[in-house]
């Protein structure tokens, strides 16, 4: 440390002795000390892309204040390269989710839940910050998110008889038709709701195998990027939910226009963004969710953001004899 | 930037005693310099953090199309598969006639034929490996053999593997004489000759100096290409162990004025790996060498991330798998 640093965190220890709330101050340039005389521990908050913690392959950050203006932490400002990466691995990440029974999916979004619950109080607290919330309404919000993973984890292996079945058709066939995933799904998530609108437009789509390249709430990013670490240490694999930080505006163009993206969901896009990314993502004829489908995210979903995210595979089999011996096969 | 070796000032005639005896050779090939380990990472490394953007990357990105030796080596290789990797080779992006052909089909010796049917009038050449490829573990007799068969064949090129056990245990002369009789049996009636590719193995060779003394020992055996490994070990071509190849080819070069052709293969899966080995190219060999004539990527998966990258810069939009072959 030099001088200099010294004489800062010094003075910083000082106007923490006096002052023990130092909001606003500039974090980065030397660390504050708490009323306990210990040294604060600042977060890094990083990108989670293919499981890994990566900063911006940019390496730009922007900052990050809660409600009032008070600087919280820097957030990564991801690129389009980043968008890229996740896509990469997304793709990579498909085979194996998609390939997993409902039941194991069921099972891995109820581990989210468990996770989810064991840090509560650190959700509150920056659901709290970010959207300007007391902690008893941030507390409501944070509950509402655990209840609905775990609202998607029951939904895992019943979605499909909803979205499909057996269909009566004029021979001898049995008809059956089978919800599959379309692929990697691109999400805006909503700028009204940091952590659980993140969460209602989150699980749906890998709740039916699909994995997600999403884009946090650009002013309010730190919920999703700590969501990454629940998602971390859950079993969901490496690469079905990659989470980047920053402008809506700069990573939807390239994500819209992705030949590799299946679906968008344009929930956080304002109405000029949404009209441009809708046109990009005609050309391999993405899936598109338009932005206001939900409301109002304290409201239980319907299936709709499930069964935007699905493909009908129908399958024709004979039935009946099919030979002199009387063979059903 | 000073160079990683020191050029070795022997002639021409030098070199030609070096060869006379066992011993001769030997003492040779020990008294190469000592590779400096930390040197030549660091340098491998720093050559691969160039940013080669825009209109530079669209021609690093067709020069590397066009330097690909598309290869196919499996023991489920099929004539229909030689067909189809062929048809890629000749036009590796259908929906753009722009993009260039590979510079060669490179299959096991039984395959030759079906390669150079399918090319036939296209200009890529079919590469064959041969000498018991690709542990080179037989008798001579039998890897002259299957050099001659894939000769015969049609094959433009042969890729022959070392007998590492031999070398490992100092028999450098042997490796010399194998080397020789491969590249006579190379030869085709009409005075004409394929092509030889020495691959050395770097993998097994264990030391950064084994691999400049089996560079020496190949070029002054007459290699035409010098090739880094087979694709079939755990570790293949590196940066590093690719940017000595390269240095022992640019210092035979200083020392006989003979033209070697490097090769990696093996592990080099994306554009960005391949636009680092290009740069390493430029800075070490010349501008002469980028060609296919004298540098080439043994590789089966680069080619479809490289097709990737230029639809990317043509449309402007990021590609996907979907829209390459499955190969």
């Amino acid at each position: 440390m030099s001088e200099q640093d010294e004489r800062a965190t010094k003075a910083a220890g000082k106007a923490a002795k006096t002052k023990p709330k130092a909001k606003g101050a500039k974090a980065g340039a030397a660390a504050e000390v708490t009323a306990t005389g210990r040294l604060s521990v600042l977060k890094t908050y990083k990108l989670f892309v293919g499981g890994k913690f990566p900063r911006s392959e940019s390496g730009r950050v922007y900052e990050v204040t809660d409600s009032e203006g008070n600087w919280l932490a820097n957030a990564p400002l991801a690129s389009r390269k980043d968008a890229r990466d996740a896509v990469v691995a997304a793709r990579k990440a498909f085979g194996g989710w998609s390939g997993a029974t409902a039941y194991n999916r069921g099972q891995v979004l109820y581990r989210v839940a468990e996770m989810l619950e064991g840090r509560r109080e650190q959700f509150v607290g920056e659901v709290a910050d970010a959207e300007g919330l007391s902690r008893a309404k941030a507390a409501e919000q944070v509950d509402a998110a655990v209840d609905r993973w775990v609202w998607y984890a029951g939904w895992t292996d019943k979605v499909a008889q909803v979205a499909g079945g057996a269909n009566p058709v004029a021979g001898p066939y049995f008809n059956l038709s089978t919800p599959e995933p379309t692929g990697i799904v691109a999400v805006l998530a909503p700028q009204d709701s940091s952590f659980l609108g993140l969460v209602s437009v989150l699980a749906p789509a890998i709740a039916t195998g699909n994995t997600v390249v999403a884009v946090a709430a650009e002013r309010a990013p730190l919920p999703a990027l700590s969501l990454a670490e629940v998602l971390a240490t859950s079993d969901v694999p490496g690469g079905v939910v990659n989470l980047l930080s920053g402008r809506a505006a700069e990573l939807g163009p390239p994500l819209a226009a992705h030949q590799d993206v299946n679906a968008i969901d344009l929930t956080g896009a304002d109405a000029e963004l949404a009209r441009e990314l809708e046109i990009a993502a005609a050309d391999n004829l993405k899936r598109v969710v338009r932005p206001g489908l939900t409301s109002d995210w304290a409201v239980e979903p319907g299936l709709e953001r499930m069964l935007a995210y699905l493909e009908t595979k129908t399958v024709w089999h004979p039935t009946g004899s099919l030979g002199a011996a009387g063979s059903a096969y | 930037m000073p160079s990683v070796t020191s050029t070795p000032t022997a002639g021409t005639a030098a070199l030609a005693d070096a060869t006379a005896s066992d011993a001769a050779l030997r003492r040779f090939l020990h008294g190469l310099p000592g590779v400096d380990a930390v040197g030549l990472e660091a340098r491998a490394a720093m050559l691969g953090t160039r940013s080669i953007k825009t209109t530079a990357k669209a021609y690093a990105i067709d020069l590397a199309i066009s330097m690909i030796d598309l290869t196919t080596l499996e023991g489920a290789d099929t004539a229909g598969k030689v067909r189809s990797l062929s048809a890629k080779g000749r036009r590796p992006d259908p929906t753009d006639p722009e993009t260039p052909k590979v510079a060669a089909i490179c299959v096991y010796p039984d395959m030759v034929a079906t390669a150079k049917e399918a090319l036939a009038g296209s200009g890529v050449k079919v590469a064959s490996v041969a000498t018991a490829f690709p542990a080179g573990r037989a008798a001579l007799p039998v890897k002259l053999a299957d050099t001659r068969d894939a000769v015969a064949a049609g094959a433009d090129e042969i890729d022959m593997v070392i007998d590492r056990g031999a070398f490992l245990s100092g028999r450098y002369l042997q490796v010399f004489e194998e080397i020789r009789a491969v590249k006579e049996a190379c030869a085709r009636e009409d005075g004409s000759a394929a092509r030889l590719k020495v691959i050395f193995e770097t993998g097994e060779l264990s030391t950064y100096d084994n691999i400049r003394r089996a560079c020496w020992l190949a070029m002054l055996a007459g290699a035409d290409f010098i090739k880094t490994s087979t694709g079939k070990v755990g570790v293949n071509a590196t940066p590093p162990n690719t940017l000595l190849l390269m240095e022992a080819a640019r210092d035979f070069h200083a020392a006989t004025g003979t033209r070697i052709g490097v090769k990696p293969a093996g592990g080099i899966r994306t554009t960005k790996d391949a636009v680092k080995y290009l740069v390493m190219v430029n800075e070490t060999l010349g501008e002469d060498w980028l060609s296919n004539e004298w540098f080439r990527f043994g590789a089966s998966s680069l080619l479809n991330d490289l097709l990737m990258q230029r639809q990317k810069l043509r449309t402007g939009r990021y590609s996907g798998p979907d829209y390459v072959t499955v190969d």
